[in-house]
């Protein structure tokens, strides 16, 4: 009885008070939102932000990280020719990887969009499993795939009288497995965001094509690609900076070998800065990374921006 | 008349209803062959797990054929599950990855709500902020962090490098941003009037955080709960570069380092190991897949 008498009290007495509880529920809002964020501003300022600028300091000192040498750690590695070789084929590794993903995930989404709308789900469950799956776990199976004395590819290959291929001994071939495993982690997740895409593409756009007479062909470049462009451009973007800063699949199947032919950025640093205990120079190595995010993040950024607006 | 105009039209029509659903039945055909054909390339690596995992080391190596198990066993599984370095490392992984899920809901979902709910000085800025900050690779900041935690512990004496509670630290970086940006999207989408409501009820901030929208949003919560699990019990860099002593290994980097010994591959324990390190996650999917899709979505078609 009590706890309603006390209750109802203010509510009768409401006139006076409202404005000052207005305005302290507001200033309770500002902080309260300040205490809410704190420990997220507090994460990404003490473990990322600070981070990236150290490694920028980090990139200016010699090897014991005594001595402040400038620009000492960049000018060894434009002389040092494995460290050409490491950008060509982080070019190489990234670009080709995301284009086949790229053009991969876009066939397969049509393809499942084809059929009936009951089976689809099935058939995406089944596409998406290499995504689903820990790189480092399946990047074991590709290994012993590629085994080479025991490799099941060359077993089956050697029915169709294909000799058997050095997967991981070659360099080439190296580069290609490399490749390969990265199509295969990678595909599922353009065919995933392609599909949802596609979906959204309202079906009298194709209706009113085929009234005009365009082929399928037509139907996909005048029709699909312009009401895609925007996912297509994200999902690349973003595809680019995660495989361009990949680890996981070249450390684990080839390790960099044989001999330097198929590090990356990221690997070359581990090799150097952790392994070689050169830490300046291997954050120096993964500091090349940065221009490629930094452009890739600008145009993401862009974009967004560009669809807050229209929204 | 009328009805004869009318025959006259029906089989001029027919024959091209006929001739279009054959193309659809011959698009469909050729839809399904390819479909085939990468539903196999996509799932040979995990069958191939599979299929050695039940092999012997004996059949392993007589070269017989590889996609086929003649003496199935299961003595790869039995001899993982009672190693007690191979049990160490899947309670490693466990713990990890369930407090930096908790640890990531609790700094994400609060934080969402703000940015999303309650503007103050700063909060768009803080938003794109976080989308950027998920764009920053592992690969770039292993480096520096490797090299601050150790200045920490010369500094503080507490020893973090070689700990696995260290990847608590860590992983958020990797969860939190991406969390975070997909909830502000989720709570983006509910409508104001509902807080609204509940603020004129007299609900405070938090209430109306734990009444109104962690319920309406429970799918993005949950969305984001898979994300972050599957990052963290994924991640290999980190516990790679962070962690070494056998007893603070997390699964993948344990796999790796303590069943390949020098040149010497247990190729029928490494799989089965594979396996069981891949099956949490698959599991998951094959739960939650609707989820799972609906996060892996989120990232880029909202915001």
């Amino acid at each position: 009885m009590a706890d309603v008498a006390i209750q109802s009290n203010p509510v009768v007495g409401s006139g006076t008070r409202k404005r000052g509880g207005l305005q302290r529920a507001l200033k309770r809002k500002s902080t309260a939102a300040f205490l809410m964020t704190l420990p997220l501003i507090l994460l990404i300022a003490i473990l990322v932000i600070y981070p990236a600028f150290y490694s920028l300091h980090l990139a200016t000192l010699n090897k014991s990280m005594q001595r402040f040498i400038g620009f000492g750690n960049f000018e060894f590695l434009f002389k040092r020719e494995t460290f050409w070789l490491v950008v060509k084929q982080s070019c190489i590794f990234a670009i080709t990887a995301v284009v086949f993903k790229a053009l991969i995930g876009f066939i397969v989404a049509h393809f499942v969009h084809n059929i009936p709308a009951k089976g689809q789900r099935k058939w995406r469950g089944m596409l998406l499993v290499p995504w689903v799956i820990p790189p480092a776990m399946s990047t074991l199976a590709w290994l012993w795939l590629f085994d080479p004395s025991y490799s099941a590819f060359n077993y089956t290959l050697s029915y169709f009288g294909i000799g058997p291929i050095s997967w991981t001994g070659d360099a080439y071939w190296a580069r290609f497995s490399v490749i390969l495993v990265n199509i295969w982690f990678g595909a599922p997740f353009f065919m995933i965001m392609y599909l949802a895409a596609l979906k959204s593409v309202p079906e009298q756009l194709y209706e009113a094509a085929a009234i005009d007479g365009a082929n399928w062909w037509q139907r996909i470049w005048y029709v699909t690609l312009p009401m895609m462009r925007n996912i297509i451009a994200i999902t690349t973007l973003f595809s680019l900076i995660v495989t361009f800063a990949n680890f996981d699949i070249v450390r684990i199947l080839t390790a960099g070998g044989p001999l330097d032919h198929t590090h990356i950025f990221a690997t070359w640093a581990f090799r150097v800065g952790i392994e070689g205990g050169d830490i300046p120079l291997g954050a120096s190595v993964s500091l090349f990374m940065f221009p490629i995010l930094a452009v890739a993040a600008i145009f993401i950024l862009r974009d967004i921006n560009k669809r807050g607006n229209e929204s | 008349m009328s009805t004869l105009a009318i025959d006259k039209a029906g089989p001029t029509r027919k024959t091209k209803y006929g001739s279009m659903s054959r193309d659809r039945t011959w698009a469909l055909r050729w839809s399904y062959f390819f479909l085939i054909l990468f539903a196999i390339f996509s799932l040979v690596p995990p069958i191939y797990m599979l299929i050695t995992s039940l092999k012997s080391s004996a059949e392993i190596s007589a070269a017989t054929n590889p996609w086929w198990v003649y003496h199935p066993t299961l003595s790869n599984y039995v001899e993982l599950l009672t190693s007690n370095q191979f049990l160490t490392f899947f309670r490693n992984s466990a713990f990890v990855s369930v407090f930096v899920v908790t640890i990531t809901m609790l700094i994400s979902v609060p934080a969402a709500f703000a940015l999303s709910r309650m503007r103050f000085w700063g909060s768009a800025t803080l938003a794109t902020g976080v989308f950027l900050t998920y764009l920053i690779p592992d690969t770039l900041l292993f480096l520096p962090l490797f090299k601050m935690f150790a200045v920490f512990g010369d500094w503080t004496g507490i020893q973090l490098i070689n700990r696995w509670y260290v990847l608590l630290l860590l992983y958020p970086t990797l969860t939190v941003p991406f969390a975070t940006w997909i909830m502000i999207g989720y709570f983006a989408s509910i409508p104001k009037e509902l807080d609204e409501a509940a603020i004129i009820d007299g609900a405070s901030w938090f209430q109306t955080l734990t009444r109104i929208f962690i319920p309406v949003a429970m799918p993005g919560i949950i969305a984001a709960t898979i994300f972050a699990f599957t990052v963290s019990w994924a991640q290999f860099l980190y516990p790679l570069v962070f962690t070494t002593s056998t007893d603070q290994l997390v699964l993948p980097v344990g796999i790796i380092t303590s069943l390949i010994k020098g040149d010497v591959f247990n190729w029928g324990q490494i799989m089965t190991g594979a396996l069981l390190g891949a099956a949490p996650p698959l599991i998951i999917y094959a739960f939650l897949m609707d989820y799972y899709i609906a996060g892996l979505t989120a990232g880029a078609t909202k915001g």
